[in-house]
């Protein structure tokens, strides 16, 4: 059986040193203005250093261009992919078709990684996206462990889920934090809260409180549970998932740093030392996730065993 | 203000007077077979439906497959087509059937499918390629290069993002040779469509099959964590964090939208009463036939925003479509329902000699009332209610029973299916 890839969200450059030294096999970077919802900002400039610092450790860098492009940007993108060509990341994050259509115009060669987040929910898709280019198919945190499994079952490409961390729930074009405080008559709120991600909705009624922030891109609502599956990984192991990405958005460096290397203790014994030495080594990887836990981010397991109904 | 910008693919000069030769097709929704009967009649030129299986808006009734061979050739009639939604993201689950499904829509003669996942617009395009295919702002197609990449697809239309506005409009249809939908009228998602997985997450309906709970619509309290300690950002008495669009209304910019070449000019609501289609789709109409009529000398009418207004409960604006929308376009705090008129009775037959209208019942109304008829056919008009009959000719008061047959003198002429509704006080 093949190892799957623990794919990590690092923050800086700095911090890209630290998860290789934890156990990452691969990093996605970026920045705002062509991806969605980045750990860390990284400029070209950035970008191009910690390509050095990955490669030299021989490990992956993937760059994330999933934004959803309006006209307006679409000069600079081609502009990007190039400069991205130039540097030679190991792949391009899409899930705007806009990406594709430049991609093919401007003969880049670096693998495409189709991520449109919530939309990925069956192996057609996966299959669909590959025949036009998709190396890999980072499938939607809304499936239940048995889709998972299937969709890998009948999928052509390398298929990506994400087993930790917080997930979006929702993006709107709209400033709506800012909207909020100008209704407000509170201005002021906005120019000192340009860099906040502190910002949390409290639902009364489910007793749950969603992050959110605005960036480039329009405003961002997080899962109120960081996803955990720290102890449940056999099935996807088994499955021959291709890639565990663990999404550390809105974490600090060291939490990020900590969780990778547990992660990296889990499928080293499982793939090291089998099945059974993970067994008993993931109680105690799970324990250490919870003592370090944010106190205001309870763990779940997602939508790994839940049913959604419609 | 945008600027109108006369676009000379779409008219014609005819004996001087320049005219619009490329009307855009007026989309209206429907919920039922009586409201695509009603949205046809009404004037719009296409209708979409949801099926049992396959749409967003599970709780709407949906047609079977037979209700919507009944609406085909209904709207075949008055030259209209049907459309079906398909455009949920499918789980693996919900790939079963899907073939035979596309086949019967295709059978009955529907015209297109509006649909948003890969697998849904290729197993349309092997198993019935009769269909057209519409892509779903549920893909939320925000660029011109997007667009360009459908088309290769193959695609027949677009429906674009309720995020794009004019501009980007403009540079889409002068990039891509393709059809292009826009929503012009309606309640909106504040989220990109498709973007949005609030539902299953609150209430574990997934939002991307149908089964979204409008969790956007609940108020929130924002709150700081400052280095664990939670910091209310509101104080009593403030409004409640909020994410509700106002709803969208671009009748005004129906000119705008004919001039960029907008194909088709789409109307939401399959939840919506008659009556709202009935309305919404009446006015649109009479804006979009007066300007391209007489593009030169259009100018909106009073009386058509007011018996706009007159089916709207909740505020409008105008979204995307002129540049980012302020914080005037969300709703916070409390809102009255604004509804000031009910529907309040079916035309089902007038007798041009006694003058004597049949009327079908939707609302209470009595004796004394003042009420307003519209539809196909006449000027809107109000009256007064002088006399009132029941079905056996006795006189009565009030009429207070669902769906009763009640009868009264109006002097001026009705038609079958015109509508009568009061104002609501």
């Amino acid at each position: 059986m093949k190892k799957p890839e623990l794919l990590v969200t690092p923050k800086s450059v700095e911090h890209i040193e630290d998860l290789i030294s934890s156990g990452a096999d691969a990093f996605i970077i970026g920045e705002q203005q062509f991806g969605l919802r980045l750990a860390g900002e990284f400029s070209l400039k950035q970008v191009n250093e910690a390509t050095k610092v990955i490669h030299a450790a021989n490990k992956k860098v993937y760059v994330a261009v999933n934004a959803l492009f309006h006209n307006d940007r679409l000069e600079a993108l081609d502009e990007y992919l190039m400069e991205l060509q130039r540097i030679g990341v190991d792949s391009i994050v899409f899930g705007d078709p806009a990406v594709l259509m430049a991609v093919r115009e401007l003969n880049i060669t670096i693998p495409l990684h189709w991520n449109p987040e919530t939309t990925a929910t069956n192996w057609f898709q996966a299959n669909y996206w590959a025949e036009r280019g998709a190396k890999r198919a980072v499938l939607a945190r809304e499936l239940s462990l048995d889709e998972i499994i299937e969709i890998k079952e009948n999928s052509q490409p390398e298929i990506e889920v994400q087993i930790h961390g917080m997930t979006c729930m929702f993006q709107s074009k709209r400033k709506l934090l800012g909207n909020y405080f100008l209704f407000r008559k509170e201005a002021m709120e906005i120019e000192n809260r340009k860099e906040n991600k502190n910002m949390f909705l409290h639902d009364k009624e489910r007793k749950n409180k969603y992050p959110i922030y605005e960036d480039l891109n329009g405003t961002h609502i997080f899962s109120p549970n960081d996803m955990c599956l720290i102890d449940e990984l056999t099935e996807l192991f088994e499955a021959g998932i291709d890639s565990l990405k663990f999404d550390g958005i809105l974490q600090s460096d060291d939490y990020i740093t900590t969780v990778t290397n547990l992660y990296r203790q889990a499928i080293d014994a499982y793939f090291d030392q089998g099945e059974e030495a993970y067994e008993a080594l993931k109680d105690d990887l799970l324990e250490k996730i919870e003592v370090i836990q944010p106190p205001l981010r309870p763990l779940d397991t997602g939508f790994i065993f839940k049913e959604t109904v419609y | 203000m945008l600027q109108l910008i006369q676009n000379d693919k779409i008219s014609e000069l005819v004996n001087g007077k320049r005219v619009i030769t490329k009307k855009p097709e007026l989309l209206a929704p429907a919920g039922s077979l009586e409201k695509l009967k009603v949205a046809v009649h009404y004037g719009a030129d296409a209708v979409f439906i949801g099926g049992q299986e396959f749409g967003l808006r599970s709780n709407a009734d949906n047609f079977s497959i037979e209700e919507m061979r009944e609406g085909v050739e209904f709207a075949k009639q008055y030259g209209a087509v049907i459309y079906v939604t398909t455009n949920i993201f499918a789980h693996n689950e919900n790939m079963t059937g899907l073939a035979e499904y596309l086949q019967a829509i295709e059978g009955v003669g529907v015209r297109g499918i509006i649909v948003a996942d890969p697998l849904i617009i290729e197993t349309c395009r092997r198993v019935a390629p009769k269909l057209e295919i519409h892509l779903s702002t549920q893909q939320s197609l925000s660029n011109w290069k997007a667009v360009k990449y459908w088309k290769q697809e193959g695609l027949h239309r677009v429906v674009l993002a309720r995020e794009v506005g004019a501009q980007e409009m403009r540079k889409m249809k002068e990039e891509v040779d393709i059809e292009i939908e826009a929503f012009v009228h309606g309640a909106m998602c504040i989220a990109y469509s498709g973007r949005c997985v609030l539902s299953n997450h609150m209430t574990a309906r997934d939002s991307n099959r149908g089964g979204c709970c409008q969790s956007c619509r609940w108020d929130y309290d924002l709150y700081e964590n400052v280095e664990g300690e939670e910091i209310a950002l509101f104080e009593d008495g403030d409004a409640p964090f909020a994410m509700s669009p106002k709803d969208l209304k671009l009748i005004e910019s129906i000119p705008h939208m004919i001039e960029l070449g907008i194909d088709s000019l789409k109307v939401e609501g399959r939840m919506k009463s008659i009556h709202y289609i009935a309305t919404v789709i009446s006015v649109y109409r009479k804006v979009i036939d007066a300007y391209c009529a007489d593009p030169e000398n259009f100018k909106i009418k009073k009386e058509w925003l007011e018996e706009l207004d007159r089916c709207a409960n909740r505020a409008t604006a105008s979204s995307f479509f002129e540049g980012e929308p302020s914080y005037k376009q969300q709703m916070f705090g409390f809102h009255a329902p604004k509804m000031k008129w009910d529907f309040a009775g079916l035309v089902l037959d007038y007798d041009q000699d006694t003058q004597i209208v049949t009327l079908q019942q939707r609302n209470y109304f009595k004796v004394g009332d003042t009420v307003e008829f519209f539809g196909p056919n006449i000027e809107t008009f109000t009256m007064q209610v002088e006399q009132l009959w029941d079905e056996r000719g006795n006189e009565i008061d009030l009429a207070n029973h669902p769906l009763q047959i009640v009868k009264f003198k109006v002097k001026q002429p009705l038609f079958k299916f015109n509508m009568m509704r009061k104002e609501n006080k």
